[in-house]
């Protein structure tokens, strides 16, 4: 019953203020740049023959897994200001408050990213499926709809955005700091990572190491991605490993950040 | 109507590295009376609010509310209803929805945002988003955070800082009403001014340790008495009144002289034929004690 108290409290707040459908709008437009285009460049490269081919039967899925291999960022940044903004506005004072129990509290913005999440998920799928299918379907190859494979990786794809949008969560109450946060989401997820995961490609048992990185394992989780087929020699853990690193990741994350910051005095 | 429960502080301490921000505080806050906690800025005052709502983790002691601690109350919200001094909202959220938030999450009913706007009169701008908020209309939504669960404990760390005479007024009679119907409540200041006309007994404190408690009418201690006087000729008045065996010193408006009565000097005047133009006995008492209680910083 306290517990969801807590999920309502959080839900309401996540949904009072402009930041949600501002970070949807802007994922909806980027992947569905990014799908439609390049759904049209490998479509007009698949009938004209020249360059590398990918296979008709891959291209749908690599077209439609941009909603996360670029659209994850979203709701990370969506979890970590959820908790960043508490220490911002100072506004943890109103809220252990009205529900003292600060676990209780961080398990309930857990769960409420975690839906949040998924519901970024499915947005971000109808955007990278509706522009890029819509694009494959004119170039003549068939968008897969109707294959139950295709529905898995749907589903595959929902958890994935979850689970980041939780590890945001970790990562606002590790880093309390919004702007630290927010520098560290943009870098680590644009940046850093991207060249992390090239170079851990380069010798074997760094490759056994890069497959672990959050981005290798969400691509694992979703089962295709622009990276994944791009270098398609880089080892790659299975479908459930890959979740399961990353809810480690956001459990991990939540508990240090409960200890290093969420519990400490409030003043 | 709930019914207030004490505050108690027992031995209440909180150190930050060798700094004693509150140093083994021990009393009661009754019900049914408005209780002010006084002293200068950085005695401690937040801090030992911060600790009974159970934001601040003591060193050691305890601060309760009828035994029970902050965390432990089985529907905080409808016990104690507290508004500290930090101004506590995210600005893009709606004032009716700031307070909706807090009331799932306490499990209070879906009216009360609406009710607590009404009390403290922002029913007109429940929709408007905080960030474009007066100070005193912040104020009055941290008080109306306070009060939505109807608590029967009051707690409200400067309540009145940014207030218009109007919200003063207002306020005033608000918290007078609330400890008549019984409930306790603890309100913090700075300056005694600005709650004595309000409160019905004070704490105070300086540098984290209690340095008086009792009713407010036990601070006017002080016997020492001054008149101020003028007349056109001042010099000559000085001259008579310290040739009568006064202290004398000058004001931009006229003359102090200390441990005297009104009626002995305006007779001296008046033997000497100085025409006074002015002629008060000066009330010390109150904000004179306060200040030397809290010591130098008092004034700051």
């Amino acid at each position: 019953m306290r517990f969801f108290a807590a999920v309502h409290s959080e839900v309401t707040k996540l949904l009072s203020t402009r930041l949600w459908w501002v970070l949807a709008l802007i994922m909806v437009g980027y992947v569905a740049l990014c799908a439609g285009g390049l759904a049209a460049i490998f479509g007009g490269v698949g009938t004209t023959g020249r360059g590398p081919v990918i296979p008709e039967a891959q291209l749908p899925l690599l077209i439609y897994s941009f909603a996360t291999s670029v659209g994850y960022v979203f709701p990370v940044l969506l979890g970590a200001l959820a908790v960043t903004s508490e220490f911002r506005f100072q506004s943890l004072t109103p809220t252990f408050l009205a529900m003292p129990r600060r676990t209780v509290v961080l398990g309930g913005k857990l769960v409420t990213l975690l839906l949040a999440g998924a519901v970024f998920g499915v947005v971000a799928l109808i955007a990278s499926i509706g522009a890029g299918a819509s694009v494959l379907a004119a170039f003549g190859i068939d968008p897969l709809l109707g294959e139950p494979d295709t529905w898995a990786f749907i589903g595959r794809s929902v958890l994935a955005m979850a689970l980041w949008a939780a590890i945001g969560v970790g990562l606002g109450a590790l880093v309390p700091s919004q702007v630290a946060a927010i520098v560290i989401v943009l870098a680590f997820t644009q940046f850093v990572e991207p060249l992390l995961r090239v170079g851990a490609s380069i010798t074997d048992w760094s490759a056994q190491v890069g497959q672990f990185l959050p981005g290798s394992a969400s691509d694992a989780l979703v089962g295709s991605s622009i990276y994944t087929s791009i270098s398609p020699t880089t080892v790659s853990l299975d479908w459930w490993q890959g979740g399961l690193v990353l809810a480690a990741i956001a459990v991990i994350a939540t508990v240090i950040g409960y200890f290093t910051s969420w519990r400490r005095d409030v003043s | 109507m709930p019914t207030g429960v004490p505050i108690e502080f027992a031995r209440l301490t909180k150190s930050f590295g060798n700094v004693d921000a509150v140093s083994d505080l021990t009393l009661t806050v009754e019900p049914g009376q408005v209780t002010g906690f006084l002293g200068p800025n950085g005695a401690g005052k937040t801090t030992t609010l911060r600790m009974l709502l159970g934001l601040v983790q003591p060193s050691s002691g305890t601060a309760t509310f009828g035994g029970t601690p902050y965390g432990r109350l089985a529907s905080p919200l409808a016990t104690v209803g507290a508004s500290l001094e930090a101004a506590s909202f995210h600005p893009g959220r709606s004032a009716r929805n700031h307070l909706a938030v807090y009331a799932q999450a306490a499990g209070l009913p879906k009216t009360a945002p609406d009710a607590a706007l009404e009390k403290v009169g922002l029913a007109d701008y429940g929709s408007r988003r905080v960030g474009g908020y007066s100070l005193g209309m912040r104020q009055r939504l941290g008080l109306a955070f306070a009060l939505l669960g109807d608590p029967a404990v009051l707690v409200l760390d400067e309540p009145i800082n940014g207030l218009d005479p109007e919200g003063i007024k207002w306020i005033r009679l608000l918290l007078r009403a609330m400890a008549a119907e019984g409930r306790t409540v603890l309100i913090s200041s700075h300056l005694l001014s600005e709650v004595q006309q309000t409160v019905d007994d004070v704490i105070i404190i300086s540098h984290g340790k209690l340095v008086h408690r009792g009713e407010l009418s036990s601070l006017d201690t002080s016997d020492s008495k001054q008149v101020q006087v003028n007349a056109d000729d001042r010099d000559r008045l000085a001259d008579v009144i310290r040739a009568a065996g006064y202290t004398v010193s000058n004001l931009r408006s006229g003359i102090l002289v200390d441990n005297a009565e009104a009626a002995a000097i305006g007779r001296l005047a008046f033997d000497a034929g100085i025409p006074v133009t002015a002629l008060s006995q000066k009330r010390t008492g109150l904000e004179e004690s306060f200040l030397t209680l809290v010591g130098e910083e008092g004034s700051l």
